[in-house]
């Protein structure tokens, strides 16, 4: 019996279960000091540079060129030279290249991955299994359409718009540039692509894929800069056509620029989606679905779900459930594989997003934080939610881009549909319900570009993307994305 | 803000009032959401701990035809001591065998603290009169059993006699006396997670005091996903009744790595007051050697291979 009692004299067993750091290596990432501009096939030095950092620490990763005017005139002159060739190229040599491009991201979609949570600040399990896989999907899908665009549009003879200037947002660095650069080249044009200030690393990264994939010099250019770079790509002669994704102030500042000049635009800008859950719906799932809604990728989501309208009868329950799920999310390290809510990108959007909280709580709205130790260094902001909102609230009308959620109620299903649309936006919508008729009754009144059933937040290279109002025009994804890449005879 | 009780066919009275509303359960989300939790990466100390409580958890199980007492009083040593070179490593919760084979167990255990579980109530399929499943229970009680392992009439909760599967649960509690009730809702048979759900509260409101997921003898028994729907709905009737229900995971969980899966399941959904072998079980015959594997890889670095550790 004697280890009978040596048992009963162990120290009690802790009740707290805390994981120990999992954090992804980053050796796999092999970080430049210095980065030029990919154009034309080259490395091209700029005069100006800037420190791009890692919003999880304000630790500097690497110097990026600044692009001038002359510089992205450059840009501009490799990729009409280029497009020379790339638009009388078989349709099905295009369709290799970017089958190349596609198996070389998922070869190396680790190494994208790390990179992409060190620059941008986003949890490495969603790169890792969000981003990058979507990346690599989106590039295989518009592989396939390259040769088959007669089949698309028939009797129509669509034809490549010519060089395609690109301003993609820093919240899915690598996902936008491949929404962007996909259907572009599959259609045959060429691309001038500007990444965000704050997350060029990835873009930089997957110049060194078009050269692996051999992709011919100049079909893809990148220039890296602040917001004067894309105002003098959006300026500059020769290009046929600008895909815009970000804010709606610069969006609406691209659309002046561009008036009166024959090049074709979309505009991909904010939102404000309403996330609206009836009282018969899986509540615990629901609840799910609201989390991942607004906290995913920190809430840096043009489509994120910001308002949260529940039916009033479940409204306490739920909010309840809700408070609970929050309280398990873990903030920190973008790079600990644990990680479900990552650093803020930068620190003028947290700036943003403190403003905008302290509105709120001015405005009289209650707000709830779970405890959460945040990290000193770096930028962060712990998962909130506002109950006791108003519609005239500005935390229920302005875009916070960050991990706040609104919550308002209503009655009836009318009322819903009434509450969801009256915003200037339209980029997407969820609706939370056991009744199938009832979803597709909601889908059919709700201005929204994308609409969610029982899910939220969901991606598919087939499926289009876009936006109703403010939230933009034009559509990116499936077989309506390669029309935005075309112009018709 | 209460909520009136939404209630199935032939569940209506005798469930307590405060019981929560049924609801649904969205299959894709519960599976996405249980695919999500099984990412979390446990490691170092975190890992130990977690390995060291699946095994406090555990019921050492041996359900077969071939049982006898010398087989069963060699289970009885290992649930003891799992590790006869490492005496850190502590006891399992309870070692669960069929009726016959209890006075065996409990001999060989007196004294040990590891706990006597019976399977009875016509297990595996519940398809026998009440009056043979009561005697059934109370042969085990009386023989010393300190938990009952009993099954629901799967075949009269699929025919939406909700109320005759309460009432025999209400009973076997009775006969139950002191001995702790687990109720198994053998998930692979209700085809649904809403009837996982269903069944779960059902058996909730009948006074089990545990919830278990399987009999062990059915593929596709404690998945994920099941057991997530089940911890859900403990969670439910814990706010709503301030009642902690146990949870039992048994059936196809074999290696430490997904013993681990379990636990922080029930970590994040009902929190750290579940994570004790008063509130968690695991089933298991053969998880208990993987955990030994791991952890004395945690502790000296290398594998060592099947032959190190004693197989009952």
């Amino acid at each position: 019996m004697t280890d009978l009692q040596k048992r009963g004299d162990r120290s009690p067993v802790p009740t707290d279960w805390t994981y120990a750091p999992a954090p992804e290596s980053t050796d796999i990432v092999r970080l430049q000091e210095r980065y030029g501009l990919y154009v034309g096939g080259e490395w091209l030095e700029t005069k100006d540079q800037f420190t791009t950092i890692a919003p999880r620490d304000e630790s500097p990763l690497a110097e990026v060129g600044q692009a001038s005017e002359a510089d992205v005139q450059n840009a501009v002159a490799a990729a009409r030279e280029a497009f020379k060739s790339w638009s009388k190229l078989p349709a099905t040599e295009r369709a290799k290249y970017l089958f190349r491009i596609a198996r070389i991201l998922a070869e190396r979609s680790r190494e994208f991955a790390v990179l992409e949570s060190l620059n941008g600040g986003k949890p490495i399990k969603e790169s890792r299994d969000v981003d990058l896989p979507l990346a690599a999907a989106h590039f295989f899908y518009y592989a396939g359409w390259a040769d088959k665009l007669e089949y698309a549009y028939p009797n129509r003879s669509p034809k490549p718009l010519g060089v395609a200037g690109q301003i993609i947002p820093w919240n899915f660095p690598l996902l936008m540039l491949a929404w962007k650069i996909a259907p572009a080249l599959a259609c045959g044009n060429t691309v001038v692509l500007k990444p965000a200030e704050t997350t060029p690393l990835t873009a930089l990264l997957f110049a060194d894929v078009c050269r692996q994939a051999e992709v011919p010099p100049g079909v893809v250019n990148i220039v890296t800069g602040d917001g004067s770079t894309g105002a003098h790509l959006v300026r500059s002669e020769g290009i046929g056509k600008v895909a815009f994704t970000g804010s709606t102030e610069v969006g609406k500042a691209i659309q002046r620029e561009l008036a009166g000049r024959d090049i074709s635009l979309t505009l991909e800008l904010g939102g404000k989606a309403a996330n609206i859950v009836f009282e018969d719906c899986a509540l615990d799932q629901a609840v799910e679905g609201i989390v991942n809604g607004i906290y995913f990728n920190q809430g840096h989501v043009c489509c994120a779900g910001s308002r949260l309208l529940v039916q009033e009868s479940i409204h306490d329950q739920l909010v309840r459930k809700l408070k609970r799920r929050m309280s398990t999310l873990r903030v920190g390290d973008p790079l600990d594989k644990n990680t479900d809510v990552g650093a803020i990108n930068s620190k003028a959007q947290l700036d943003r997003i403190t403003e905008l909280v302290q509105a709120g709580t001015d405005e009289g709205a209650e707000l709830y934080q779970p405890p959460c130790r945040l990290p000193e260094k770096g930028w962060w902001f712990a998962p909130t939610v506002f109950t006791n909102v108003a519609q005239s609230h500005r935390i229920a009308q302005e875009e916070i881009f960050g991990p706040v959620l609104s919550v308002l109620t209503f009655r009836t299903p009318d009322e819903a549909v009434e509450k969801a649309n009256n915003t200037m936006y339209g980029l997407s919508a969820g609706i939370w319900t056991e009744k199938g008729s009832r979803i597709l009754w909601m889908a059919d009144r709700l201005r929204a570009g994308v609409v969610w059933g029982n899910t939220f937040n969901r991606f598919d290279p087939a499926s289009p993307f876009g936006g109703y109002k403010e939230s933009g025009f034009g559509r990116e994804g499936g077989r309506h994305g390669l029309e935005a890449y075309l112009r018709f005879e | 803000m209460a909520q009136a009780p939404v209630l199935p066919r032939g569940f209506e009275l005798p469930l307590k009032q405060r019981l929560p509303r049924v609801g649904a359960i969205d299959q894709v989300a519960v599976e996405e959401r249980a695919a999500d939790l099984a990412k979390r990466s446990i490691k170092k100390e975190a890992k130990v701990w977690a390995l060291e409580l699946a095994i406090r958890c555990c019921d050492l199980t041996t359900l077969e035809g071939q049982d006898t007492p010398g087989k069963v009083a060699a289970l009885c040593s290992k649930a003891i001591r799992p590790d006869p070179l490492d005496a850190n490593v502590p006891s399992v919760a309870a070692i669960c065998v069929y009726p016959n084979l209890i006075p065996a167990a409990k001999e060989r255990l007196a004294g040990s603290g590891v706990k006597v579980a019976s399977v009875a109530t016509a297990f595996p399929s519940g398809q026998s009169p009440l009056g043979v499943k009561l005697r059934d229970v109370e042969d085990a009680v009386a023989m010393g059993a300190d938990e009952i392992d009993m099954v629901i009439d799967r075949g009269a909760f699929l025919s939406g006699r909700y109320a005759k599967v309460f009432d025999e649960i209400v009973k076997v509690k009775e006969a139950c006396g002191d001995a702790h009730l687990k109720v198994i809702l053998e998930v692979s048979e209700l085809g649904t997670y809403d009837n996982v759900r269903r069944a779960s509260l059902l058996a909730m409101a009948a006074d089990a005091d545990f919830i278990k997921t399987s009999t062990g003898k059915l593929p596709g028994a404690a998945t994920l996903p099941a057991q997530l729907v089940m911890l859900e709905a403990i969670r439910d009737v814990y706010e709503e009744t301030g009642r902690k229900v146990g949870m039992k995971s048994a059936g196809g969980i074999r290696a430490a790595k997904n013993a681990i899966q379990y636990l922080v399941q029930v970590h994040e959904t009902l929190g750290p007051d579940w994570l004790t072998p008063d509130l968690y079980r695991i089933g298991a015959s053969s998880l208990v050697n993987d955990i030994l594997m791991q952890l004395r890889k945690e502790k000296t670095g290398a594998y060592q291979s099947k032959d190190y550790f004693t197989n009952d």
